[in-house]
């Protein structure tokens, strides 16, 4: 069984790269912040009895548990009609639409909110419509800050870790379990449930792992679109680090909430390691299909169709960027490059787009060199796979004020000095998105069969031949998975300008937070020409990402 | 993917080309199937090693919020006079620029900090964070526009927050602007208010503050008792200003026509709107002692190794071309009262009372304002 694990497993030193990367970036740092927060005298246990006996934070991990189950419930009911859909059918416009679905996830939430008002606010396109139906009492839709807006938001922000992943995992399935059981007399809700599901499981895990963390350490949706009187632990951490200054009990509920994280994660990766089964993976082109009957054709566009109501409100913005007082016009568009006013912070938006595009590839790259590597540390670490998987998801545990000011306070000093330098950035942002990679690529090296790699170490193979002739090509499709959500994590600007060390490196997102801080209808208006600009530049580079082939393997 | 990867590499030379150059010549060669394990500590210690900043003592670096705007030439101006780069290090909001320089007490990485206002004074000034400098210039900055005394701070701006409405929607609805607080909390504004989070925003604390000196704190009707009859009147309540602005305020597609925000923001509605108009299209609601004076500073930071030029970036600041250039571009009257006042800013009327709490009662009482607000508000 030894021989069972993939080649590079073989390699005990595959260990030292990723762990001290994450050793270098995140325990550090982290050391350095925590202690700085709680004062000289140490780490003392006052601040997390402070909070383990206030009430009000108890009723905050509370919100914050139950909030993320739900939202994660929401994302995968959502998320995996449209996975089928990319992994089952095949139909002209499929790339373009599969990178339109993942435009949510990087979005900032402010844009999103102007979106939704856009659409559904009371001059919104959606009551117009209804006004002008129904005139001026007819039906009414309305937005309001509810719990149910949360739910909604996180799962609209998420649903694309869901559809990537599962349907990644999917369409390289082999269609003969089902086609056996259809062949048997077995009905379609019977196959799904008893033999695609279980089948999925694996894929299914490891996005809700995901979804659920990112909802529990979620932001600026709470904050913006549920309205201040729902605090998550990560508000509440923002709220007492910028307004209150009390770091220590910040530091505390920091901890306090990477704990939660983890242990959840160790459960998790419990689950995962031990639901792996060895599947047989087929390129993609085999398990999709055109779609061949009238029920079939009917199923797909419905979904489709309902995806684009799901993007409606990002539809919206572009309509309200291009529009003018006198009909629709590239002014705001124009009025990005020209910096009338002489100011020191003026970037032309190429300049912006382009900061935003390569701290992006380069993070990418950095997040898939990490994360494959430790896809395989986890592999090869049996017995304890599951705790050494989930130190590595740790990233996504912890507060995102934090991790900055850990940032800005770890790396200026030797021995690493990282002052005024983008990498500071770049660094954060891979931190972030390698545990994408490790997510996407971990299922398929599990259920990798054996006997590929022993053929052809039996034919003379080294482990490195093995690895790029057999494993590449079968790994090939997580890994896009992977980059699209490295690139996608960089793009989106998780944690916006704090370590934005240099005015000339403002990002697409950073950009907009600077229009969108003062008053007047052109800052509004360019504001969303930056957003629509985010979108065009993210849209191509999934699709870049999506088209990209390697050694002419079929099928991804 | 070998030929990503050297691209990337490459990329990094382009990055920062006087230090890297070397290194990824030497990397390309290393290819990337032989050795994975290799490739990637390449990659670490080539992260490691890039650090293109690094200690330039002809370097001034002055931290700011994300707010903060000035003209390029004035920048490029003082370059030239002190033969020094002066680098403008927005880090987030003015909170955020505080706690950052807290944590890097002793070690700063900017020389100066832009941004304390009276809000936040106390606890800068308890931190002790500031090296203390007395420009001459504050002779031309009249006494109340002062922020500290102790003279640690440098007063460089000022402005107010308080109610905007958006015109048309009153017209439209009947209504006049209140002349009291009071009248918020009546049927005419149910529901058409919307206030930001003084947790997480300052323009949402400064009005909390002015709450406070108008309805006072003790006996009989209080601040807390106005804002329990504004919860029970459906104020709506968002987490910052841009939320607040352009997500809830009836003229961004909003349902409120009353927002909290600055005295100035009509006239910045005026200059920055889509197509040139005579009026703004929202106008101030000025209430004696429901406004707040927010006056902001700046100062040197302990630790620093420039503190000769910071020095002369002050007395810079306080110069009137320095003055006359960023009201237009942050929205922020100058202190330095020779300066002049610009064209636009006759829509950005100026409360005749502002409310009265001293810098040092907010260091003292902020947390518990914010506290039993948030009791009485959100919860």
């Amino acid at each position: 069984m030894d021989q069972g694990g993939p080649a590079l497993t073989k390699n005990r030193l595959l260990v030292i790269g990723p762990l001290a990367f994450l050793s270098t970036f995140l325990l550090y740092p982290l050391g350095v912040i925590l202690v700085r927060s709680f004062g000289s005298e140490g780490v003392l246990l006052d601040p997390f009895i402070a909070v383990l006996a206030d009430s009000y934070y108890l009723g905050r991990i509370w919100f914050t548990v139950w909030q993320a189950a739900a939202s994660t419930v929401l994302t995968l009911v959502i998320g995996l009609p449209v996975a089928y859909l990319f992994a089952r059918h095949d139909f002209p416009g499929k790339t373009v639409l599969k990178a339109l679905t993942t435009l949510p996830f990087i979005m900032p939430t402010i844009v999103v909110a102007m979106g939704f008002i856009a659409l559904l606010g009371p001059e919104g396109l959606v009551n117009m419509a209804l006004s002008g139906l129904f005139g001026a009492d007819g039906p009414y839709v309305r937005v309001t800050n509810t719990l149910t807006i949360i739910f909604m938001a996180h799962a609209f922000y998420n649903y694309a870790i869901v559809v990537r992943i599962v349907s990644a995992f999917w369409s390289n399935l082999t269609p003969t379990f089902s086609e056996s059981a259809t062949m048997l007399g077995a009905g379609r809700v019977r196959v799904f449930t008893q033999i695609t599901l279980p089948l999925l499981m694996p894929s299914l895990l490891s996005s809700a792992a995901l979804v659920f963390v990112f909802s529990f350490t979620s932001f600026g949706v709470v904050l913006i679109l549920g309205g201040p009187r729902l605090a998550t632990l990560e508000v509440s951490i923002y709220e007492l680090t910028l307004r209150l200054f009390q770091l220590d009990i910040a530091g505390a509920l920091a901890v306090v909430q990477l704990a939660f994280t983890s242990a959840f994660l160790v459960v998790y990766t419990r689950l995962q390691a031990r639901g792996a089964v060895p599947i047989t993976f087929v390129p993609a082109d085999v398990g999709a299909r055109k779609t061949r009957n009238l029920r079939d054709r009917m199923v797909a566009t419905a979904i489709a169709v309902g995806l684009l109501v799901l993007l409606s409100p990002l539809l919206a913005l572009i309509e309200q960027a291009m529009s003018s007082s006198e009909g629709y016009s590239f002014a705001h568009f124009r009025g990005l490059f020209s910096n009338e006013s002489g100011s020191y912070f003026h970037l032309s938006p190429l300049m912006v787009a382009w900061n935003s595009i390569r701290f992006a590839l380069l993070s990418m790259a950095i997040a898939l060199a990490v994360g494959t590597t430790a896809s395989y540390v986890i592999v090869q670490r049996r017995a304890s796979s599951h705790v050494v998987d989930a130190l590595f998801m740790a990233p996504l545990g912890v507060s995102a004020v934090t991790l900055g000011f850990a940032f800005l306070m770890a790396f200026n000093r030797w021995p690493i000095d990282l002052r005024g330098s983008w990498l500071i950035l770049v660094i954060a942002h891979a931190l972030v998105a390698y545990p994408f990679v490790i997510r996407s690529v971990l299922p398929v090296l599990r259920g990798m069969p054996p006997h590929l790699r022993e053929s052809a170490a039996l034919l003379g193979a080294t482990p490195v031949q093995i690895f790029i002739y057999v494993e590449i090509p079968i790994l090939a499709r997580a890994l896009l998975v992977g980059a699209t959500f490295a690139f996608a994590v960089s793009m989106g600007e998780f944690g916006a300008s704090l370590l934005l060390v240099r005015p000339e490196f403002t990002t697409i997102p950073v950009a907009i937070f600077r229009l969108l801080g003062q008053p007047g209808e052109s800052n509004f208006g360019q504001a969303l020409a930056m957003s629509t600009l985010l979108m065009a530049v993210v849209t191509v580079g999934f699709v870049i990402i999506e088209r990209f082939r390697y050694r002419n393997v079929g099928g991804f | 993917m070998v030929s990503i990867l050297h691209c990337r590499l490459d990329r990094v030379a382009f990055f920062c080309p006087r230090d890297t150059n070397q290194m990824s010549r030497n990397s390309s060669e290393v290819p990337f199937v032989k050795n994975q394990t290799a490739v990637f500590l390449m990659i670490v210690i080539s992260v490691l090693a890039v650090a293109c900043g690094g200690d330039n003592d002809r370097e001034l670096v002055i931290m700011t919020h994300d707010s903060f705007d000035i003209s390029e030439k004035l920048i490029a101006q003082f370059e030239a006079e002190n033969d020094v780069t002066v680098v403008l290090q927005p880090v987030g909001d003015a909170g955020a620029a505080l706690v950052r320089a807290i944590l890097e007490k002793g070690n700063p990485s900017a020389d100066l900090l832009y941004g304390i206002d009276n809000t936040s004074l106390a606890l800068a000034l308890d931190e002790g964070i500031f090296e203390e400098y007395r420009p001459s210039l504050m002779d031309q900055v009249p006494a109340r526009f002062v922020l500290d005394t102790s003279g640690h701070v440098t007063s460089i701006d000022y402005g107010f927050v308080n109610l905007n409405y958006d015109i048309a929607y009153l017209i439209e609805h009947g209504l006049t602007p209140p002349v009291t607080l009071e009248e918020l909390t009546g049927a005419d504004w149910k529901g058409r208010l919307v206030v930001e989070d003084p947790a997480s925003s300052s323009p949402g604390l400064a009005f909390l503050i002015a709450t406070v000196s108008y309805f006072g704190e003790d006996d009989g009707y209080d601040y807390l008792d106005f804002w329990r009859d504004l919860r029970a009147n459906k104020v709506l309540v968002k987490d910052g200003w841009t939320a607040a602005y352009y997500t809830a305020f009836s003229q961004y597609g909003g349902d409120r026509p009353l927002v909290v925000s600055y005295a100035t923001s009509p006239a910045a509605e005026f200059l920055y709107a889509a197509a040139p108009v005579d009026m703004p299209p929202t106008g101030n609601i000025l209430i004696d002692r429901a406004s707040f004076l927010q006056i902001e500073g700046i100062g040197v930071l302990k630790g620093t190794n420039n503190k000769e030029v910071a020095r002369k970036f002050i007395d810079f600041a306080l110069g009137t071309s320095f003055q006359e250039d960023f009201p237009e571009k942050m929205f922020v009257y100058p202190v330095n009262s020779n300066a002049r006042i610009p064209d636009s800013f006759r829509f950005a009327d100026v409360p005749s009372l502002p409310a009265d709490i001293s810098a040092a009662e907010i260091g003292e009482k902020r947390e518990q304002w914010i506290r039993d607000w948030t009791r009485v508000v959100l919860r």
